[in-house]
């Protein structure tokens, strides 16, 4: 645009001493800036932080989150914390690994195939109806109450979400790629690797998010059965003596596990999704 | 249903499809030499897009009776440009091909079709032209005997309309494949038809030649008689424009 313009300037004067016209109201809330979105936690975390130094909040029934980081370095410090985190991390992501692979390689042969989908999708269905801490009393008489049980455990929560969401973007692919694969004559495996994978890859990634907290979630309960190691465990122990920071450190690092494997699977997504950014 | 090769002739013999019951497609009986451009003309719903569909060997799902004969190389250009968001541009060109000379050749039709410089990009970063005319680039480069088009230009604007319809002449001048064109544009038909059928109700209710000589201009008398006459076959209050 030229200022120097005609039609500028004949159209100058018409705007000169009148009121600016008003403008169509947003509807919408303009883009958070960046980092904006921690406020709410922080909030909470100082008002907890005041209550507990105002004497509101009594240590036995909630410690301070200062007491807690404390507690936390000195359990590193002295080794007691970070073995037990080793060990829920080997849960959690062994269960998480043959989880995704299997809900994967499932999804896969039921979205691409038709006795694939006879005879898998209803059985995932079902299996989806049933809570897994429904499966537990079973599960221990298959499996004993060893790590071999937990990690199946893991395994089948993850499972789940991990099919239902490939499957379905399996399923939803557009009919217009369909057809524009059918006139330039691709093969199957040609379709099925240029076409439906790269298709349902959102679709996988939503499902890889679901799973990566999915497993941790699942962790807590099931450290409470038969075993002297994991971040469940040092937690329920608290709970019995009554140690509310170490409760405390508990809940902290499932949050930041949680927002940490969430903030690597977006990253892997942004990766493996770059086209997306072009479709505004 | 048959389909087999006469080098670019196309042939269809009391063609008939209908969906759910409803006929869409009615005894349609129609030979187009080689190399020559056809238009099909016709209001929504006159069966126009079945017709290349059928040609195209989709719609499956249709009940079909009559016969079809059309050549082996068969491209089909369709409204939306249908590149894949998640390969490139020249990766979209190569989708399917599995010559070693597949990346030059699609290289050379792009620049043909005027985007060399896009064969890198991400097809969601390309403008509605040039989306089409990366179409129109991998239709043209399997070299086909039969381009089916289904109003390739219907959803761009008509300054890029005009440009992709010379784009499209040239390059059908030096490859020289059997071409239908399905559009509702009737001025697109006259500037680049040999030959524009009218169809209505799913039957092909006229057939006219366009003896017009190449480049054509709209202010040509003949051109206008053909327009008012397309015009009022397809329901066109004439008179008012």
């Amino acid at each position: 645009m030229n200022d120097m313009s005609p039609d500028r300037t004949i159209l100058a004067p018409l705007g000169g001493d009148r009121p600016a016209p008003p403008r169509p109201v947003a509807l919408t809330p303009g883009k958070l800036p960046r980092g904006m979105r921690l406020i709410g936690p922080l909030l909470v975390v100082v008002l907890w932080e005041a209550a507990s130094r105002l004497g509101l909040l009594s240590p036995y029934t909630l410690a301070a989150p200062s007491t807690a980081v404390a507690t936390g370095m000195a359990m590193i410090a002295d080794g007691s914390l970070l073995p037990h985190l080793a060990a829920s991390a080997g849960r959690a992501y062994a269960g998480l690994f043959l989880g995704v692979a299997a809900g994967l390689v499932l999804a896969l042969t039921s979205g691409l195939t038709r006795t694939g989908e006879v005879l898998i999708d209803g059985l995932v269905q079902v299996k989806r109806a049933i809570p897994t801490l429904a499966l537990i009393p079973l599960v221990i008489l298959w499996l004993g109450i060893g790590e071999v049980m937990k990690i199946f455990l893991i395994f089948t929560a993850v499972l789940v979400p991990v099919y239902i969401n490939t499957h379905a973007a399996l399923r939803g692919i557009d009919i217009g790629h369909v057809e524009l694969a059918r006139t330039l004559g691709l093969t199957r495996s040609e379709f099925i690797r240029k076409v439906a994978l790269p298709g349902a890859l959102p679709g996988f990634f939503v499902s890889l998010r679901l799973a990566v907290t999915l497993c941790w979630t699942s962790l807590v309960v099931l450290e409470l059965i038969n075993t002297q190691t994991g971040i469940g465990y040092l937690m329920n122990r608290a709970r019995d003596w009554g140690q509310t920071d170490i409760i405390v450190v508990g809940i902290f690092i499932y949050a930041a596990l949680g927002l940490i494997s969430d903030a690597v699977v977006r990253i892997l997504e942004a990766r493996a999704l770059s086209w997306r950014r072009s479709i505004g | 249903m048959t389909i087999h090769d006469f080098r670019g002739t196309v042939s269809t013999r009391g063609l008939t499809r209908s969906f759910k019951g409803r006929t869409v497609l009615r005894d349609v009986t129609l030979d187009i030499p080689r190399g020559q451009f056809v238009a099909l003309l016709g209001e929504s719903g006159s069966g126009k897009t079945t017709l290349l569909r059928a040609l195209a060997g989709l719609d499956d799902d249709a009940e079909s009776s009559g016969s079809y004969a059309v050549p082996q190389s068969v491209s089909v250009l369709f409204q939306d440009a249908r590149l894949l968001p998640w390969l490139s541009v020249i990766d979209n060109l190569t989708l399917g091909l599995r010559h070693a000379q597949a990346v030059p050749e699609a290289q050379a039709m792009l620049e043909a079709v005027g985007i060399g410089d896009k064969a890198a990009a991400w097809p969601g970063t390309l403008s509605g032209g040039q989306k089409q005319r990366a179409a129109l680039a991998r239709s043209l480069l399997r070299g086909p005997d039969l381009l089916l088009a289904d109003e390739p230009f219907g959803a761009l604007d008509a300054l890029t309309r005009l440009k992709m319809h010379a784009l499209l002449f040239r390059l059908v001048e030096r490859q020289r494949p059997t071409v239908i064109l399905v559009t509702h544009d009737v001025d697109e038909a006259l500037l680049l038809a040999d030959r524009i059928l009218v169809l209505r109700g799913g039957t092909i209710a006229e057939d006219h030649a366009v003896p017009l000589p190449h480049p054509r201009r709209t202010s040509h008398p003949d051109f206008e008689r053909l327009r008012l006459r397309l015009l009022a076959s397809l329901g066109v209050e004439t008179d008012l424009i």
